[in-house]
């Protein structure tokens, strides 16, 4: 089965448990304002590869994964957006006895996505913002949908770790955060919440593509400003990390 | 038996020399954690302390003080001391602290040319008994070197012999002192001379007599050096501070009698634990004061010194003594042999705060227990000084009492010693084959005049048809030189105190070494896999070379490349096979360069690889930086095909992560560094050093070395203070891929 990739890590070790091997598909629906990998985006780019020469690869870093309760992570650019493709793989990884990961922005068709969900263990999910306005302006798309498919992984028991990048100027509403920690509450499936704080790593990278980079101007933020925000979350009782 | 070995479960050791059983029988291997460690005391630090405002004064001049007249030997100089009334554990190599001795006997111009690049004058008296009456080991290797010889020398084509200075690479069984005491060893010596009272009186033979009776003088003189700090160390020792402090009068005897490239202490945790065990049974010492021996101890292997020559500096940076001790392991009754003891040296680096030495070798095995595991993960990551060797590769070919010599050599303690041979430049190899034995850089014949290849484009089987005979030549040339440098170091330079803690009968290893090991695997891949072009000046050398299209590198665990590696390093481990060795020493050879990789480079040309003339080649078995893209773990998978059986001697790999690529939390970082250490142990690699650290910590270190004092970074098979290095070597290692996944 063939698909597009934009490359490969070997050594992932924060995107789920244990060492991971993670496999960055290229294009994207979304355009998120502070991408560290707009890269990833143009579906068109990157390069070709099979799931079967993937997972002859994958199987190769069996003894990393097995010592470390790691396995394999399909992140992106959008996995779901290439759905066959993303299917095969973790099929194959299921087949060889690997923990799965997906990590998404959330951003997908359930139709689509729930045969994919059979092959997957976790999903890590990024929910930008939890303001439809602010949502929108960031990355492009609408919440809705991302938030349909956080319900729909707790009616099928898949677990989410939830990632949230704080951004100053642009996801560090402190009323935002409130809510989005008020609908992670009903959630069942919720085994963790990693707060990214924003950095500039990625600058370089949309001068080279000859985007405009929109937050050239935002500091990262202090240690004080995400912890306020990771203590929004710890007054729900919420699994914060870190 | 003696009554200091109340106690202990007697066996074979208490009839003959035997440390291995005397270990086995009686140690106690540790499961828990480290939550009985204690930090250090009053005494502890306010020594460390002066030991490290003495360091910053030595940083400024490179040396802090020097001998300039007595040659050192083990009785040479006074006693002395940091102070007196707070050592526990006593013993300095000069009579001051970090004074450096001259050891002439390695060669005289050496000794003159190291001391007047620090400012001070060789005294001519010993000049001249040096130069008049008494040869040296220098001398002697040039009387015999051959044209050829020197003109590879010369070349670079092989470097860091071992002709002018130590040979090292001798790790004496220091254990014995403490266990035995030294009248028993005396006695042990003589039924071994007595035994080769025999016929005919062959020139192996006489030079065996000649060297058992220098081995015993030095016992002897043992001594006397001991007793000059009050000591009587001719019966065993008594308790763990009287082991500690004998095994280190052994280790301090032979660092005052040599200037080794490298002086490893062995591997001891196992060992003194059964005296900890011992006395906190007794109620004879408390966990503090053990940790206190413990740290005064290593504080003193902190100090070791040798004078060296600012060319040695720039091979080998940093001025390491590479006192490597080997922790953990399994015993071949498939025990661990993790101890309290074990936590309590790697706990200096948390009481003294981290540094290079000694050089801490953890031997890991997937089956160590996990609490220990977990405590050399936490290690690495709050100090990088730590490296990891596999013990289940290594246990297979040395048995369960090996040691680690030098960076990542391993040898059976006191049974087993090396003929060191530093290194041949493979990379520059490859340029004399296709040039046809012409110097890349110089032009001038170094080589045999073979046929060069006189082709645009580089045809594959055409390069590795010529670079099989150049390689045939150099091994020659290679092996023959280092016949001729071990002949008369153990003529004028013999290690007799370091030989006395030997088995009388021991084997020997002739250890041959690779250098440019990745430049020379992806340039073989350039050539197969893409086209490369040669571009030659008006005389025909080939002097560059240009790529046209892609060609899979090493480093990314990808068969069709890494295969060249392995093929790489079979095939030259046989052409060394080939030759006659000395003392029918068995032929070994390593893939690790220390630091000498930046020299190496600068010596070298453009290569096919695409790699630029005066370029760093990679340290040791690493792929070189940047081309490996597949992540951490194909790096390491690829390094771990490279054959152990073919690279006895070791094959060296660091590894470089920043903290927040290996996990969010401490404990997720600790953990994962565990599976990476068990994932890639179990693929049958050799070694891998771990640094866990910020690339902008680097480089502001680079700006402002006075904020780093101790700042410790592993290299290629050693750990240096990185304010040590030369500018070029630090930024060799800044510019070495970081894997900082994000």
């Amino acid at each position: 089965m063939k698909g597009r990739i934009h490359s490969i890590e070997t050594c992932g070790a924060v995107d789920g448990p244990g060492l991971r091997y993670i496999v960055f598909t290229q294009g994207c629906p979304l355009r998120c304002q502070y991408c560290h990998n707009p890269d990833t985006w143009k579906a068109t780019d990157g390069n070709e590869t099979t799931t079967e020469e993937l997972i002859e690869d994958i199987v190769k870093y069996k003894s990393f994964m097995n010592a470390s309760n790691g396995g394999v992570t399909v992140s992106g650019g959008e996995p779901f957006l290439q759905p066959e493709f993303l299917k095969d793989l973790l099929m194959k990884c299921k087949e060889n006895g690997l923990h799965t990961a997906v990590d998404s922005s959330g951003y997908v068709n359930l139709n689509i996505a729930d045969p994919i969900l059979d092959y997957t263990d976790l999903v890590l999910l990024d929910i930008k913002s939890y303001n439809k306005d602010v949502f929108k302006s960031l990355t492009g798309v609408e919440l809705d949908r991302t938030i349909a498919f956080a319900k729909h992984l707790e009616q099928r028991g898949i677990p989410i770790w939830l990632r949230y990048v704080f951004v100053p100027n642009l996801t560090d509403n402190h009323e935002d955060i409130e809510h989005l920690a008020q609908f992670l509450s009903t959630l069942t499936n919720l085994q963790r919440i990693d707060i990214l704080p924003f950095h500039k790593m990625g600058e370089y990278k949309w001068e080279q593509l000859g985007y405009d980079y929109k937050l050239a101007d935002t500091k990262e933020p202090t240690v004080d400003e995400t912890n306020a925000a990771a203590d929004i979350f710890r007054k729900y009782n919420l699994p914060i990390i870190g | 038996m003696f009554e200091q070995w109340n106690g202990f479960k007697a066996g074979i050791w208490s009839k003959e020399v035997n440390t291995r059983d005397f270990i086995q029988k009686n140690y106690t291997p540790y499961d828990g954690d480290e939550s009985f460690l204690v930090g250090p005391t009053d005494a502890t630090t306010k020594l460390w302390a002066q030991v490290r405002e003495l360091m910053d004064e030595e940083l400024k001049n490179g040396i802090l003080d020097a001998e300039t007249k007595v040659p050192s030997t083990l009785t040479s100089h006074d006693a002395g001391y940091l102070n007196k009334d707070l050592e526990t554990i006593v013993g300095l190599q000069s009579d001051k602290p970090l004074k450096r001795n001259i050891m002439p006997n390695g060669g005289i111009r050496t000794v003159e040319l190291a001391l007047n690049s620090y400012g001070y004058q060789l005294d001519p008296q010993t000049k001249e008994i040096f130069t008049k009456y008494h040869k040296t080991h220098n001398t002697a290797v040039f009387q015999a070197y051959t044209k050829e010889m020197r003109a590879c020398r010369h070349s670079h084509i092989i470097t860091g012999l071992p002709d002018a200075y130590g040979r090292g690479r001798i790790v004496g069984d220091y254990r014995r002192v403490a266990l035995y005491g030294i009248d028993f060893l005396i006695e042990e010596k003589n039924k071994d001379k007595e035994q080769l009272d025999v016929t005919p009186m062959t020139e192996e033979v006489v030079r065996k007599r000649e060297e058992i009776a220098e081995q015993i003088i030095a016992l002897g003189d043992l001594k006397k050096m001991a007793a000059k700090y009050g000591f009587d160390i001719s019966k065993p020792a008594a308790d763990i501070k009287e082991a500690i402090q004998w095994l280190y009068f052994g280790y301090l005897g032979a660092v005052k009698q040599q200037d080794g490239a490298a002086m490893s202490i062995g591997r001891n945790t196992t060992f003194l634990d059964i005296y900890a065990e011992r006395d906190i049974k007794a109620g004879k010492y408390t966990e503090e004061q053990i940790q206190e021996f413990i740290d005064h101890f290593v504080m003193k292997l902190r100090m070791v010194r040798f004078l060296r020559i600012p060319e040695y500096n720039e091979l080998f940076s940093g001025d390491p003594a590479w006192v490597s001790e080997a922790i953990g392991g399994l015993g071949i009754d498939g025990r661990h042999m993790v101890t309290k003891t074990s936590y309590r040296v790697l706990h200096t680096l948390s009481n003294l705060g981290p540094s290079p030495e000694p050089n801490l070798t953890i031997l890991w095995s997937p089956r160590l227990p996990e609490n220990f595991k977990k405590f050399c993960a936490d290690t690495s990551i709050k100090t990088s000084s730590i490296q990891y060797e596999n013990d289940d590769l290594m246990r297979y070919h040395y048995g369960d009492d090996y040691t680690i010599a030098c960076c990542v050599s391993a040898m059976k303690v006191g049974k087993e010693m090396q003929f060191f041979g530093a290194r041949a430049n493979l990379a520059k190899t490859l340029l004399y084959a296709i040039n046809g034995g012409r110097d890349e850089m110089t032009g001038e014949q170094v080589g045999p005049k073979y046929q060069p290849i006189t082709s645009e484009y580089l045809d594959f089987d055409e390069v590795m048809e010529k670079f099989n005979n150049m390689m045939d030549w150099l091994a020659r040339v290679y092996v023959d030189t280092l016949n001729v440098i071990h002949f008369m170091h153990d003529k004028y330079h013999y290690e007799s105190l370091e030989m006395a803690l030997h088995d009388t009968d021991v084997e020997r290893t002739f250890a041959t070494g690779i250098a440019g090991f990745s430049v020379v695997v992806d340039s073989l891949s350039a050539i197969k896999y893409a086209k490369v072009k040669a571009i030659r000046d008006e005389s025909g050398l080939v002097t560059d070379y240009e790529i046209e299209g892609e060609y899979p590198a090493y480093g990314n665990n990808d068969d069709r490349v890494d295969q060249l590696g392995v093929d790489l390093v079979q095939n030259f481990m046989n052409k060394i096979r080939k030759h006659h060795t000395y003392r029918d020493s068995i032929p070994t050879t390593s893939i690790l360069t220390i630091t000498s990789n930046v020299v190496y480079g600068k010596k070298t040309g453009n290569t096919p690889d695409g790699r630029k003339a005066g370029q760093p080649l990679a340290p040791g078995a690493n792929p070189m930086h940047g081309r490996d893209v597949k992540g951490a773990v194909a790096a390491l998978s690829s390094v771990a095909k490279l054959p152990f059986r073919d690279s006895l001697d070791g094959i060296s790999n660091t590894f470089s992560i920043i903290p927040s690529a290996l996990g969010k939390t401490e404990e997720e970082r600790i953990s994962n560094l565990c599976g990476l250490l068990d994932g890639y142990f179990v693929q049958a690699p050799h070694h891998v050093n771990v640094n866990v650290m910020q690339r902008e910590t680097l480089l502001d270190a680079m700006d402002h070395p006075e904020k780093y004092p101790q700042l410790t970074i592993r290299v290629s098979g050693y750990a240096v203070r990185f304010i040590r290095l030369t500018r070029e070597q630090q930024l060799d290692v800044i510019n070495r891929t970081f894997h900082e996944h994000f």
